[in-house]
């Protein structure tokens, strides 16, 4: 059969084009199976929006038809004082915003250089090593309140000259102290993931220790851990409120003076969702970014 | 492990009708058909990258093949509505790179797939597997951790652990590539008592010598198509095609053959 006897209403739509020398024409079991596992899939579908709807429905009813609705709903969704709190807890929110971004990029940096004096290996790095060791046990187990507390209070009180005394560099500080800690133990978890033959292959290229920790193992190392990562800077975004301890106001703190103003907690519940908004965007972009390097490198096969 | 009733005499064990394969516009099988008789070796040579890998991929729904149909014991295994694990239960697999699980001993690698899969309970599990490591000649080795283990070890526990569940066919994709020469023998010799075992297999080898030797049927692949099939001697004492012919000089030049 030469390519002119194809008629071209035999293939499917999804059929992308063959190269010319190829008549092939689907066969009658490939369309059969095609529109099987179409129709599979449009049941999945529907099995899946229908039983969505019905969990959305049981919850939905199962708190509103609670006895102490009227009440919850005036105490925690009062849309009144929500527009009311609406403007403080943004402008309490670009402090949190502003410490994460700097303090994200310290914790994110600093963590690095933990990992890495961590796996030094030799035994010149061995001071380097220990302070690195002991840094991380130390602050990975002080609790980030009392952290906070002896930063923003012990350090103006020693009276130094030069020494800032603000609130929220201090308490930014302190949350790049703890933090690092935890990040720096995510990365060396990834650093000693990588395969020690990906070590070996590039040192038997000539590349020295530094260079095959910067293009060999690092790279690969941060891929692996990107999502414990993400976990770290989560969290740390929901604790940059803390620095409200010292009187800097980020949005839970002005979510808790409208509050404290009104007897109403809806300024909490307001602040809550827009931290969650926040954090939504962010793992999807992670998602996205390290699902599109998988499928990159992916080997194929469907299991 | 439950014994299934043995299939009528004379059907193929594996039989491949007209299976196309494509990698976006790449088509890696065209058309192929083959059978697979009960208690046969069926060896498939040619080319790296002529397919060998890919159709023992498709017989275990490793992949998904676009068109024709895979039957097993002449079941459709390649419809949609069969479950593939259900499949898969009854194909035992050895790969090239052995793919055994490092976090594993050899023991509990070989007995993974009866305990977990079978509910085959724990001391009958063990006991098979002691039984096959030693018919394997790896007794003693049952506590050890893969990477303790030489390569052609590890490929005998890989084939072990494939024993383990009593397959109905037993896939080989290109088992003695990764070893060292002095330890194809050991595999290969494997093979070779599976086979006087009557047991079912395919497999793809770049071993021309044991293909001739141990085969009963050879296929020679070339771009997706088998091209030439037959016995051991027809194939290769008389090849019909001039790519065969081709394939077979250039292994001899290089000392294969």
């Amino acid at each position: 059969m030469t390519p002119k006897d194809t008629v071209p209403a035999a293939r499917t739509p999804g059929d992308r084009a063959e190269e010319p020398h190829d008549a092939y024409v689907p066969s009658a079991r490939r369309l059969e199976r095609e529109r099987f596992k179409r129709a599979r899939t449009r049941r999945a579908a529907a099995v899946a929006a229908v039983s969505t709807l019905v969990t959305g429905t049981v919850l939905f009813l199962v708190v509103v038809e609670s006895p102490g609705w009227p009440r919850t709903r005036e105490t925690f969704f009062n849309a009144h004082y929500a527009r009311e709190a609406l403007p403080h807890v943004l402008e309490g929110l670009w402090l949190n915003v502003r410490l994460l971004a700097v303090c994200g990029a310290a914790v994110l940096a600093l963590g690095m250089l933990l990992a890495v004096a961590r796996t030094l290996r030799g035994p010149v790095f061995f001071p380097l090593r220990a302070l690195a060791t002991a840094y991380t046990d130390f602050f990975r187990g002080l609790p980030l309140i009392i952290c906070l507390l002896m930063v923003v209070f012990g350090v103006p009180a020693l009276r130094l000259r030069g020494v800032t005394t603000d609130p929220v560099l201090l308490g930014g500080t302190a949350l790049v102290l703890t933090y690092s800690a935890y990040v720096g133990e995510v990365f060396r978890a990834g650093i000693e993931s990588v395969h020690p033959s990906q070590r070996a292959a590039a040192r038997s290229l000539g590349l020295g220790g530094g260079q095959t920790l910067r293009h060999v193992v690092l790279p690969q190392a941060v891929r692996r851990v990107v999502p414990p990562l993400l976990n770290d800077l989560v969290s740390l975004q929901k604790d940059t409120g803390l620095v409200s301890v010292a009187g800097a106001v980020d949005a839970v703190y002005a979510a808790q003076i409208s509050a404290s103003k009104s007897f109403n907690y809806t300024p909490y519940v307001v602040a809550g969702l827009i931290f969650v908004a926040l954090t939504i965007p962010m793992t999807r972009f992670t998602d996205a970014v390290t699902a599109r390097m998988d499928r990159r490198r992916a080997q194929g096969g469907i299991v | 492990m439950s014994e299934r009733p043995a299939p009528p005499d004379g059907q193929p064990v594996l039989r491949l009708e007209a299976v196309r394969k494509t990698f976006g516009s790449t088509v890696v099988l065209r058309d192929v058909d083959l059978d697979v008789a009960p208690h046969t070796v069926t060896a498939l040579i040619g080319a790296s990258g002529s397919g060998k890998s890919t159709l023992l991929r498709c017989a275990n729904l490793l992949e998904e093949i676009d068109d024709g149909a895979i039957l097993l014991d002449g079941e459709d295994i390649t419809d949609p509505r069969v479950n593939p694990d259900t499949v898969r239960r009854r194909i035992g697999v050895v790969f090239q790179a052995y793919n055994l699980f490092p976090h594993m001993t050899v023991l509990e690698n070989i007995t993974l797939a009866p305990r977990r899969v079978h509910r085959v309970p724990r001391a009958q599990a063990e006991e098979r597997a002691r039984e096959l490591l030693e018919r394997l000649g790896l007794g003693g080795r049952a506590g050890e951790y893969p990477d303790r283990l030489s390569g052609g070890q590890q490929q005998r526990v890989a084939i072990a652990r494939a024993l383990a569940v009593r397959p109905r066919l037993l896939l080989l994709d290109e088992i003695t590539a990764a070893l060292d020469p002095e330890l194809v023998g050991e595999v290969l010799g494997v093979v070779r008592d599976l086979k006087d075992e009557g047991m079912t297999m395919v497999l793809a080898t770049h071993e021309m010598g044991f293909a001739r030797d141990v085969a009963d049927q050879v296929c020679f692949l070339d771009g997706g198509v088998v091209l030439e099939r037959g016995t051991p001697d027809e194939v290769f004492g008389a090849p019909r095609e001039e790519r065969t012919r081709r394939f077979l000089r250039r292994l001899t030049e290089a000392g294969r053959l």
